[in-house]
Parts: C-alpha cells; structure tokens; sequence
C-alpha cells in the first residue's frame, strides 16, 4: 500500500484522526485593536441576502465581510514591513508546500495562567527539545498557552495600558528562525506577538523577525491542547487572495491515536 | 364717507311662486342629483309648464360632487339661458332668489328654478366636514375636530358671557320651535320637547347640548322665481320681494362672531322695503344653531345688540305667538338636509305667504322676513343675506 | 392643577394593542410653513412686508392690502382666552377616543384670534402662553398653556400628545460606550424615564465610564453593536417592543476631507456605523414602534438622531464623516416619512462640534456631553422634530434656513481669499 493509501484507510479506521484548531467566524469574535488613528481590523460580519423568503425562495445565502486577520488566521511575510521586499511573500505565492507539515507544540499553559504577560523563553525551548527532541528546520512551532479558552474580555485582555496576553520573547524568535529555521510560529491570542509586544525590542518581534526572515504566522488557534507535543500533522492552506497579506482560514491537524 | 351709493334698484315685477319641499329622509342611498331631480318635478308640476320652459336655473347641494349645476343641465334635460351655482350654505335661499330675480327683471331669463338637496350617506357629514375649506383644514380641524357644533361652542360660550344669555333663552327658541314643528308634516322630530328636557339633555361641545344641534338628513327645497304676469297668465299665487340683502365676510377684524353681515345693510334693507320690524309677522331666521337666532334677530333689527335674550324671555316664539319664528320648526326640528337648509325658511315665508302652510299657517301673515347665514370657512359664518316678501296681490 | 401622571400598569397581554390614530392631516402648503417652524418650537405667522400686519389662517395674500409679500415670523406668545368648549363628539377616530377635549378661542397679544388646543390649567377667560408644536400627525397646531408654569404642566393629556417626555416611558441609547451615552441615560433616568436601556458593542474590551453608567438606577446595559445586523436583531427581538424612545447616539468621527485621505477604509467604517448602523436600528426598531405610537401612557413617541450640524452642509475638515452624517439625515427624512401616522416623532438633534477627542484641536465654543444631554432631554420634553444644539449649531441652521447655497460657499471659502 502507498503511504496515502495507508493514510486513507487509516482516516476510515480512526488511527488517523483531524483536530479542529480553528475558531469559528462569528461577529462576537474579537480583534486586535490599533490605536485609534489607524486603520483598523475590520471585525467578521455578515449580511443575509435570502433565507428561503421573497428575496431569494428556494435558498439561504449571506454575504460576508472581514479583513485579511480576522479570527483564525494566516499573516504571510509581507504583512510585516521587515518582509516588505522578499520574493514568494503573499498568500498566493507562498509554495503550497508550507500549508501541509509536521508541528511541534510547546505548552506554556501553566506559566500562561500564573502570568497573563508570560514571555516564552530560549530555555523553554530548549527544555521542550530535551524531551522531545530537537525542532526539525521547517516545521511549525505553535506556542499552547489555553488562552482560546478564555472568552469576550477576558480573552482581549485590554487595559488603559494595552493588552495583555503571553507570546515569544525576541530571543526566542530569533533562536527559532535563525537557528531552527523554522517554517512558522503559531499562538491562541490575537497576535504571533505577545499582548504588550509594543514595548519588546525590537517592536513586535514575531512579526519582525519572523516575517523578516520570510517565515509564517498563525494566531487564534484553538484545541492546542488535543495535540500531542510532537508528530501530529498541520494543515494551513490560506485563501489565494491576490496580493494577499494573509487570510482568516480553517487548521487542521491530523493526529494519530 | 365717500359717495352716497345710488339707491339700489327694487324688485318691481318680479314674484317667487311654487314652493315645494321634498319631505326629508334621515338617511337615504340616493345621491344628490335624485332629490334635485324629484324638486325640479315638483316645480315644473306645481307650475303647471314644461321642463323645456324652464330657462334660468341655480342650484345649491354640498354633496354633488363631482357634478356642479352645468352636469345637471344634461342630467335633467334642461337647456337654460341663465345659470348659477349657490355655495352659499345657509346663505344659500336668499341669495339664489336675489340672482333669479334680477335675471327675470333683466331679460335674461323668464322662469327660473332655485333648488337646494343633499344626499345623506351615513358617511356624508365626516366626509363633507373633512373637506370643507381650506381654512378650516388649516387652522379649525386640527383642534378637536367637533366641526360645526364646536365652532358654535365657541361662538355661544362668548355670547353667553358677554350678553347674558343663559342656556334657558336657547332654550326656549328651541323648545317653541318644536311646538311649532309638531304642525308641519314633514318635521322629523316630532316629539314634544319640554325646556326641563332641553336643560338636562347630554353636552356636545360645551355649552352646545343635543338640542341645539340639527340633524343632518337627506332632502330638497326648490321655488321658481318669474314675472308676475308670467305668474298670473300660469295662474300661481305668488310672493313679492320687498328687498334684499347680501354681505360675505362682514367684520373679518372681530375677534370672535357676534354679528354679521347684516348690521352693515340693515337700513338699507328696511328703507328698501318701506316697512319695519314691527310690520313683520313671521321671521324665519336661519337656526343652525340658537345663538345664531338671537343673532340675526339683533342685526336684522328687531332689538338692540345683546338684546334678543330680553327679546326671546318676552315673546312667544310659536306660530299663534307674539313673535312667530321659524314656523315649520327650522333645521332643529325640520332637520338639516345640507344646502337645502339654506332654502328652508325661505320656501315656508312663501307657503305662508301664499296662504298654503296649511298646519303651520300664522293667521293673515302679509308680510315676512327670511335671514340666511352661512359657510363656517374657519370660525365663523362668512355669509350673510336677507329678504323681505309680501303676499302677492293687495286682496 | 394637573393631576400627575400615574406610572402606567403593566401591559395586559391578552388585549390587543390600541392602534394609532391620527387628527386630521391635510394642509395646505403655505400651512406647511407652520408646521416646519412649530418642528422647531418656533411660534411663526405670516407677516406682510407692506402694511406690517400679521393674518391667519395661512393664505396666499394679504387680506388688508392683498400685498404678495407675507413673511413668517416669530410673534410674541401671550394672549387671552376668549372662548372656550369641550368637545365631546368628534367625526374624526383619534379625537372621538379622547373626548373631552378643550379647545378655545384665544385672542393673541399680537393683534389676531386664533383657535388652538387649551391646557387644562388655563383659567376660564385667562391670559395664555402660546406654543406651537407638531402634533401626531406630524402637523403644526397651537396650544394655549398656563401663562405661569405650573406643577405636573407636562402631564396634561392634550399637551403630552404633543411632546415626547420621557417621563414613565422606556428609553433605548444605542452608543453606551461614550461620555455622550453615559450623560443621556443619567440625564434621562433624571427626566423620569423607567427604564434606560444602554446599548453596548465589543464588550470584548473595556470602556472608560462603564461605572458610570452602572451608577445609574434603572439602567439596563443591552449587547448592541450597530454594524453588526445580527447584533441588532436579537436586541430587537428582545425590547423592541419596550422602547418609547430611541436614541442613536452612535458615531463614527474622523478628521480629514477626501483628498487628505488616500483610501475609502475609514469613510466605510464611517458610512457603516452613522449610515448603515442607522438603517439596522430602524428596519429592526421601527416595526414595534410604529405600532405602539397610542399604546397607553408608556405609548412610543420619539426617534431621536444625533447628527452634525454639518450634515447640513459639508464642512471639509471632516468633509467624509459629515457626508456620511448627510447620508443619515436623508435616511432619517425617509424614515420620517414612514413613520408619518404612526405618532412617532423622529427628532432630528443637530450639535456643533463637540468636547470630545476627536474635536479637541478644535476651538471653542463646544459643547460638552452635559449640555448635549440637556438640551436633547428638554428637546423630547417639548416635543419638538429639529432641535439645535449650542451656539454654533443655531448658527449654522439659521445660515442655512435662510439660504443654504450661500452657506454652502461660506463654508467650502478658504482663509484669507
């Protein structure tokens, strides 16, 4: 048997089974929030056009509006001024190839809980590897922190200050792309940066570093906690938007066991 | 100030004659144009002629629409020479007789139909109130929509506190005109009516109580108006006019309406007619509603202003009384039967006068007046108009 | 002595609701004139630029001098109580349900008599304060008042189907989340209102002022999120039929003309909240409330809009937010006139600019949330459709009152040409 033929049956028998690591679009879904003067994320809406009535008998259909990072979603390196120049930078022209492979997943749930600024460390990395093994060079690595079970404010977390909320030290990410060379880095929060990634150096590290270096991003991700730390498959294809930045869409893992 | 005015001409050979009264119904399906078209019968067989002699003709009704007098030509088959359309409302009697006549003392007509009738619809009087006048839409509508009876309210409430008038003065006018309507066959209110019932019966629009209202209804009034050789070669007994006048919009600056147009003409009205109030011996005033009564009864002169209380306390208003007034009963007891209400006192003067009232008749009455008053166009009534007539032949 | 009004039972759910009626609606044009002024709580009739005498009923020409040349303008209010009568039977639905109705003749300090609707206190033969407000038909009437205030005026049936006064009724302010929102509901709540809904969006993150509307006895704070057609729906579907009075206090504000922007994102956010955010509260709200227009004490009675005066006329520092706020000015005409004969009056609350952040660069004068809560407060308590809001706003609309194309050029004129 082929190794998709072995994959098929497995998908049948349960041995191979897809995890849901996607929030679902829904107006009340919150979104990062930009200093007033800028522009800001357009939040999930949507509009019924018919629902089996006068406007449309025999059907349902609705139109929808977002921005490219609403909900669960996909920043290409172009999205970051740092990844401004790079080849192959939009969602259309990423190789296809990085939307399908292995994930590794460091759970900081813990610390997260005991500090909601918590910033994940080279030593937690290196303390996951010691058990797990070392990151392969092109795989994703997403940061489990439970934070998609919170909810409304609590989930936001928004103070006269800021936000709060954990996400990757600078080191940390530099250590990722540079010495791992990771394909890309994933979180449950609004941002690949931590809440109050404004005043790290430099600003915004992920979004720097990582799209700088031409690497990926994914943020509000769910279910983390039904992954194993390793050897689970991740699906990311975004939307083929022209030009795009990136795109709310659906991840999935396939998981074995 | 000013020129004097030439002294207006009289009314010297020119007689009314056939006065005719279709008995009025409460409501009736029929349309306007039936009840003018039965009148016009009445007159052209009370006559004796042809429809085709009749040349002049003038008609008053509220509830025509969408006809006015020339779709009756070719409803009714007539061809007349002279034409007029009256929107006079209370008005509307006298003021058709005083066009008729001079139409016949000019030659420009020989027998002229005046007709009055109105349809009642169950509808008729919201629809007719709803689209009266532009002013009344614009300014009296708006604030209670009580029509007619509030408007007179108003104009009674000040009345009665400026002159003194108490419920029980009305009263008594209303009260005598239903005696007096108990004799007329075609009255449709006919039970006695006592002034204990007049006092306690239920408010319309305070001060105005049932009984000082009409009753709309369905109904016409019609006379012809001729030469009075034309009236004797027909062999008619016929009425002659004395005098006339007329006035419309008469002191627009006084706040609230205690006086009409009258009082601007009232000399001239009884000089024209050589007589006096006291040679009267039947007024027909035009009763939309008592207040109005007293005053017509003040500006036409036959007492001061704010008077006609002591008046009415002092006379007997019924047809064997000292002062005969409305003798078939008036709107109040006759009932309203829309413009034909215009026509009312004056085709019961000439019943009178022509010794044909019949239950009615005031004994030897000679000599008569009949006052119109009319067209609420916002507070008060715009027109106003009079005549004095006299039996027909010195016999 | 008006009695005070007693706070309405609650509604009896197996009887239908009393639909509205409506006195009678017809006039004429040039009495429409009457009307637009009486939408502002001016008392106006026509003058003659000739002879200088004032006439009524309104009329083509003028009746002592048939000059052309009649005018409307303000008069002076007193007069005196000349007559009076209690109507009882009326051929007209909405009256013949609120007999007795005391109506007058009042002679007018000015010269004329009119016919007007009496207050109850007004003394037989007395001397009046002359209003003129528009009634449920939308239509301008007069009404004589107490020359002297007196206690409870306001609870007076035939003058509350005039005003709006939120007093025993049940307020909805659609924006919570600004100082503007949290001042109406306290304002409200003072003016005697039940209860005051608040809506608020994202409470997904916070808000400066959330205590403050939490001190606020019979507050009811409602997810409500304008651009969001769901939101607005189930906000509806559960006190669409409580609300007496709605207030959209939700704005979207930004600075900049078109050409000092290079992109449509922030006019769509704009167009999304103060146009389309406008258009979901009305299809969603407007169905109960135009149903319940005579529905008792607590009947509805106002829609109220918070726009610029410059929806009026564009001023181009803010040139694409005003624009968007002309949007809902036309939107609000349009709903106007639907919801003619529903006796709810949509109440149009023009203000200058205000003493908030996105006016702070901005010279004074300004008004601060206290007075905007105030004067749109004392606008519903009135009854009045075009309430104008602080010194730059009366400015503005008396400019444009006058003629609106030289205001127009007043404002798009550059410093120092």
């Amino acid at each position: 048997m082929s190794v998709l033929q072995e994959l098929a049956r497995s998908l049948t028998t349960g041995e191979v089974k897809t995890v849901d690591l996607t929030h679902t679009l829904d107006p009340d879904f919150p979104v990062m929030i930009l200093p007033p003067e800028f522009g800001q994320c357009a939040r999930f809406r949507v509009e019924e056009v018919s629902c089996y009535d006068d406007r449309g008998p025999g059907w349902y259909w609705r139109n929808f509006s977002c921005g490219e990072h609403t909900g669960t979603h996909f920043d290409a390196p172009i999205h970051w001024i740092s990844g401004r120049d790079l080849p192959n930078a939009t969602v259309d022209a990423i190789p296809s190839a990085a939307f399908v492979g292995p994930v590794c997943v460091i759970d900081c749930s813990a610390q997260a809980a005991a500090d909601e600024d918590y910033l994940l460390t080279v030593q937690d990395v290196t303390d996951w590897e010691a058990t797990h093994g070392e990151i392969p060079a092109g795989a994703w690595v997403l940061m489990r922190t439970d934070w998609s079970k919170k909810s409304g404010a609590e989930y936001l977390n928004m103070r006269d200050d800021g936000a709060h909320s954990p996400g990757p030290a600078p080191e940390t990410v530099k250590f990722l792309v540079k010495t791992r060379d990771i394909l890309g880095f994933g979180t449950e929060t609004v941002g690949t940066d931590a809440g109050q990634g404004a005043h790290l150096a430099p600003p915004y590290p992920a979004h720097y570093i990582l799209h700088g270096a031409g690497k990926l991003g994914l943020q509000c991700l769910a279910n983390l906690d039904q992954l194993p730390p390793t050897g689970a498959i991740l699906i990311c294809p975004p939307l083929k938007i022209k030009h795009g930045s990136g795109s709310p869409l659906r991840v999935l893992a396939l998981v074995e066991g | 100030m000013g020129r004097p005015r030439p002294k207006r001409q009289g009314y010297d050979g020119v007689v009314a004659a056939v006065p005719v009264t279709i008995p009025y119904q409460r409501f009736s399906p029929e349309p306007a144009h039936w009840w003018l078209a039965r009148a016009l019968g009445e007159l052209v067989r009370g006559a004796g002629i042809t429809p085709q002699e009749i040349d002049g003709f003038t008609v008053s009704s509220f509830t025509l629409f969408p006809d006015t007098a020339v779709g009756l030509t070719q409803h009714l088959g007539l061809s007349p020479r002279w034409l007029d359309h009256i929107p006079m409302g209370g008005a509307s009697g006298v003021v058709a007789l005083r066009r008729a006549a001079r139409a016949v003392q000019a030659g420009d007509a020989d027998i002229v139909a005046c007709v009055a009738g109105d349809a009642n619809h169950v509808d008729s009087f919201r629809n007719m109130l709803t689209s009266f006048s532009r002013f009344a839409q614009d300014a009296a509508y708006p604030y209670g929509s009580g029509g007619p009876n509030a408007s007179f309210a108003l104009m009674t409430d000040h009345y009665m506190r400026k002159y003194g008038a108490t419920r029980a003065d009305f009263g008594k006018i209303a009260v005598a005109q239903r005696a007096n309507a108990q004799r007329f066959d075609g009255a449709l209110m006919k039970k006695p009516l006592t002034l204990e019932q007049y006092m306690d019966a239920r408010p319309i629009s305070e001060p105005i109580h049932l009984f000082d209202c009409v009753m709309p209804c369905a109904g016409a009034e019609a006379f012809l108006v001729m030469g009075d050789e034309m009236a004797d070669d027909l062999g008619l007994n016929s009425v002659r006019i004395l005098s006339t006048i007329e006035r419309h919009n008469a002191f627009a600056d006084d706040p609230i309406q205690d006086r009409g147009g009258w009082q601007l003409d009232v000399n001239e009205f009884w000089d024209m007619a050589d007589i006096s109030p006291g040679d009267v011996d039947f007024l027909q005033t035009y009763d939309d509603y008592p207040v109005i009564c007293m005053m017509q009864m003040e500006d036409l002169g036959f007492c001061a202003k704010g008077g006609s209380p002591d008046l009415v306390r002092d006379n007997d208003l019924e047809i064997t009384g000292s002062f005969p007034h409305n003798t078939s009963g008036g709107q109040l007891s006759v009932g309203q039967a829309g413009a034909a209400g215009g026509f009312l006192g004056l085709v019961e003067a000439l019943r009178q006068l022509t010794g044909t009232a019949e239950g009615t008749q005031v004994n030897g009455a000679a000599v008569g007046v009949v006052s119109g008053f009319g067209m609420i166009n916002y507070d008060r009534g715009v027109c106003s108009a009079a005549a004095a007539l006299a039996r027909g032949h010195d016999d | 002595m008006t009695d005070p009004l007693q706070k309405p039972p609650k509604k009896n759910p197996q009887r239908r609701a009393v639909l509205p009626t409506l006195p009678p609606a017809f006039r004429s044009r040039k009495a429409l004139a009457f009307t637009a002024a009486a939408a502002e709580g001016r008392f106006c009739l026509q003058k003659c630029n000739d002879c200088a005498k004032f006439t009524y009923p309104p009329r083509e020409a003028c009746p002592h001098c048939l000059s052309m040349d009649l005018s409307w303008q303000d008069i002076p209010t007193g007069g005196h109580l000349i007559a009076e009568t209690l109507v009882r039977t009326s051929t007209n639905t909405y009256f013949r349900e609120r007999t007795p109705w005391r109506s007058g003749t009042v002679k007018l300090d000015a010269g004329i008599a009119v016919l007007a609707h009496i207050h109850g206190d007004v003394a037989r033969g007395g001397r009046v304060h002359m209003i003129a407000r528009t009634d449920k038909s939308g239509k301008g009437v007069m009404m004589a008042l107490p020359e002297q205030e007196v206690e409870n005026m306001g609870d007076d049936k035939q003058l509350r189907e005039l005003t709006c006064d939120p007093k025993h009724r049940r307020v909805l302010i659609t924006d919570g989340r600004t100082e503007v929102g949290q001042t109406l509901a306290k304002t409200l709540g003072q003016a005697g209102a039940s209860t005051v809904f608040v809506g608020q969006a994202e409470d997904w993150r916070s808000f400066a002022g959330l205590k403050n509307l939490l001190d606020i006895p019979n507050v009811e704070i409602m997810p409500l999120d304008i651009t969001d057609t769901i939101s607005v729906q189930n906000c509806a579907a559960e006190i669409g039929g409580k609300v007496d009075i709605l207030i959209n206090n939700a704005t979207h504000i930004r600075p900049g003309g078109v050409l000092s922007r290079r992109d449509v994102v922030s006019a769509r956010d704009e167009m999304e909240v103060n146009y389309f955010g406008l258009m979901r509260l009305m299809q969603a709200f407007g169905p109960g409330l135009r149903a319940r227009g005579a529905d008792g004490v607590n009947s509805a009675c106002a829609w109220v809009n918070l726009l610029s005066v410059y929806a009026l006329s564009n001023k181009p520092e803010f040139g694409v937010t005003y624009a968007s706020q002309a949007a809902a000015l036309s939107l609000a005409q349009c709903f106007r006139g639907e919801m003619a004969g529903s006796g709810v009056k949509v109440v149009n609350a023009f203000y200058g600019p205000l003493q908030d952040e996105w006016h702070q660069p901005l010279p004074p004068p300004k008004i601060s949330a206290k007075v905007l809560a105030r004067e749109v407060t004392a606008g519903l308590q009135q009854g009045l459709e075009d309430v104008i809001i602080g010194d730059v706003a009366r400015d503005v609309w008396q400019r444009w009152v006058e003629d609106a194309r030289v205001l127009e050029k007043e404002l798009t004129q550059i410093e120092g040409m």
